[in-house]
Order: structure tokens, then sequence, then C-alpha cells
């Protein structure tokens, strides 16, 4: 096992049990590695760097929405892995780019290289956010952007606890979906 | 938007996540389907009115082996495959094990008896019932089995789609044993087995458009 992986895995570990900082750590590690991949999958076929941070995005909500799914008795590596590649096949597809152009090989290290370069993806959130209804956009605003807790944001929606946490939950879904037919080009 | 600004949301208050969630939204999910498959089962055909006989009971075990024996299997398979690269970790070949058996079984029973029964052991008398109802009573528990797929993240959705649909198939063949009275392992092989590898090949074939994330 390497260091990254055990490194990855105890971030993982903690942010499933509801840790903020490990969460945000082990997303922004991601987040590099994701870039390196994505961007060097799509120079392939011509595509650009905002491209690549769009899949990049759509990769950390995925990661982000479906933690659920990891087991954490396997290794974490072939988790993100799967994921990785499984967000590259069904934007290719979306954008009708023959997957004969980009070999996506099961030996492909998605975590070989590093690429902090942060760079705008072509949709906006907050925009995108309009088109959610009422009770989710109230919910995610409150406690992801505004950072009010579940209780303070029950209040100010109107909505109960587990109200707020449903309506974050199918709020993200949804905000992921949009995002997905938005970088369809 | 910026990746930061995206973690930055995504960070900011995060709840614990049941680590269990995938196992127990399938196991609820089997359930539902058995529930629902025994239900339409009984309430479109009714069970079978010499259940109490001995001959009728051996083949109902037999029958019922065979069918939760693909059940129990293809769960095995669909937990990890409604994981992430779930697929790497298995080679399908081990859910052919029960299919093989009825096979071999029925070719036994078949070269052990005179071939003026043949025709009537492997036809029966209800194999149009039987064609018709497995992949009838299939459709709700396969709609349940890829509902709670749908709730984790397949990353093969073709496998995944087959199997949730061998779960179906197999809970279908369970439910409809009750009711069927053709007792031969004949039978069993060609009509139950075959209409439950139909039921694999369509949810193979509705998988990809079902279970996309």
């Amino acid at each position: 096992m390497t260091d990254l992986e055990i490194e990855l895995k105890a971030l993982m570990l903690a942010s499933l049990r509801g840790d903020p900082a490990s969460h945000r750590a082990l997303l922004d590690r991601l987040s590099r590695r994701l870039r390196a991949y994505y961007k060097g999958k799509l120079g392939v076929v011509g595509r650009g760097v905002v491209e690549a941070e769009d899949l990049v995005q759509e990769a950390i909500l995925a990661i982000h929405l479906k933690r659920h799914t990891y087991d954490p008795r396997e290794p974490l590596t072939p988790w993100i892995h799967a994921i990785a590649r499984y967000k590259l096949i069904d934007f290719l597809r979306r954008n009708r780019a023959s997957p004969a152009e980009v070999p996506i090989d099961d030996a492909d290290d998605v975590m070989a290289h590093d690429d902090n370069a942060d760079a705008e993806s072509t949709y906006d959130v907050r925009r995108l956010m309009q088109r959610l209804p009422k009770g989710m956009q109230c919910a995610i605003e409150a406690v992801k952007l505004d950072g009010l807790t579940v209780a303070e944001a029950a209040r100010r929606c109107g909505l109960s606890e587990p109200g707020v946490k449903v309506n974050i939950h199918r709020g993200l879904k949804a905000l992921a979906a949009l995002i997905a037919r938005e970088t369809q080009t | 938007m910026k990746t930061d600004d995206l973690i930055a949301l995504l960070s900011t208050n995060v709840e614990p996540v049941d680590r269990n969630a995938v196992v127990r939204t399938l196991s609820v999910a089997i359930i539902g389907a058995t529930v629902a498959a025994l239900g339409i089962a009984f309430a479109g055909l009714g069970f079978r009115p010499d259940l109490t006989t001995t001959r009728a009971l051996i083949y109902l075990a037999i029958k019922l082996a065979f069918a939760i024996g693909i059940v129990g299997l293809a769960m095995i398979y669909l937990m990890r495959l409604a994981r992430p690269g779930g697929e790497r970790m298995m080679s399908p070949f081990v859910i052919a094990v029960p299919f093989l058996a009825v096979v071999i079984l029925a070719a036994i029973s078949l070269w052990s008896a005179p071939p003026l029964y043949w025709e009537r052991m492997i036809v029966g008398e209800e194999w149009l019932e039987c064609l018709l109802s497995i992949p009838i009573i299939a459709i709700v528990p396969f709609a349940i089995s890829i509902w709670a797929v749908r709730k984790a993240a397949p990353t093969n959705l073709a496998r995944a789609g087959a199997f949730a649909g061998l779960v179906a198939g197999g809970l279908s063949a369970m439910a409809y044993a009750l009711h069927c009275t053709d007792d031969s392992l004949p039978f069993i092989a060609l009509w139950y087995g075959g209409t439950i590898v139909l039921c694999t090949i369509a949810g193979a074939a509705l998988g990809p458009r079902l279970l996309r994330w």
C-alpha cells in the first residue's frame, strides 16, 4: 500500500465520521489529482482546461454525494479510480466524443500526478441554484454557503431539522444533475 | 465557479455518513421484492392445491432451492456491483453453478427415464404459463432492485442491471414455484432456468439507461 493510499484513506474515514477539516483536505487532494488526470485525458481529444475543470467538479460532487458507497474494509484508491473513470466515460458520451479517441485503461493511475492550477468552470453554481426548488435553495445557502447550523437553517427556511438535511442532500444531487446538463457542449 | 469554492461549500457542516447504507438499502429492497413477488403470484395465480403431498413438497423444495440459490448468489454480487469499482472484485461465473447443477440433474433424470416420457418431462403441461408468469412477476421486484442500486453508485451499469434482473427473476421463480404443478427436473431446467436468464438479459439491456448517475 502506498503512502498516498494510507493518507487519503485516513482522511476519508475521518470525513465519514463527519469531520469537516478532513473532508475538505480529502476533496482538495483529490481535486488536484483528478485535474491532472482529466487534463491529460481531454488533451488527447483537443478539449480544454475549462472542460477538465468541469469534470473535476463533477467528480468531486460525485465523491461527496456517493461517499456512503465506500466500504471502509477496502482500499480507497480503486473506489476513487472507478468514480473518476465513470464520470469521464459519461462526459465523453454526453459530448458525443468517441471513447475510442480517449484511451481509458484499467491500469491508468488517476492519482499519478498533482495539478493545483485551479480554474473557473463553465457554470456558476449560484446561478444554477436558482433553478432548484425554494426549500433546497434555502437549505443549501444557509448551511453550505452561510455556515449556519442545521437548527438555525431550519428556523430561517421554515423547515424541520431533518427536512433541512433532506433538502441539502436532494439539492446537491439536483445540482449535480444540472451541472451535468450544463456541461453538455 | 472555482473548484476550491465548491469544495468549501461541500465541506461546510458535513454530516457523519451511515456506512451500512448500501447493505441496508439492498436488504430492505430484497425483503420488499420478495413480499411483492409472493403477493403477485398468490393474487394472480394462487398456490398449488396439492401442497400437502410428499411428491409436491419434494419438487417444491427443489424449485425453491434452485431459485433461492440464485437469489442468494446474485445478491452477493449485486451488493458489490452497487459500489464504484465493485465489478473488479468478482468473477461472474460462480453464478452459473446453480444453473449447471439443475441442467446436470435434468440430464440424469432424462437419461434414466424411457424416451417415451421425455416430451412430457420437458414440455410439461403449463410451459407457456411458466414462460409468461416468471418475467411478468419479476417486473415489480426488478423495479425495487433498480431503485436500491440507484441509491448506491454502480460503475458497470450493464452488469449491475443484469444482476438486478437475475435477483428479480430468481425471486419471481421462487414465488411461481408455489403455484406451478409441473414436477420434473427437465421442466425446471428449461423453463425456470430459461426465463431467469431472460430476466437477466433484459436487466443487462436496461441497466445503462436506468442506473445512470
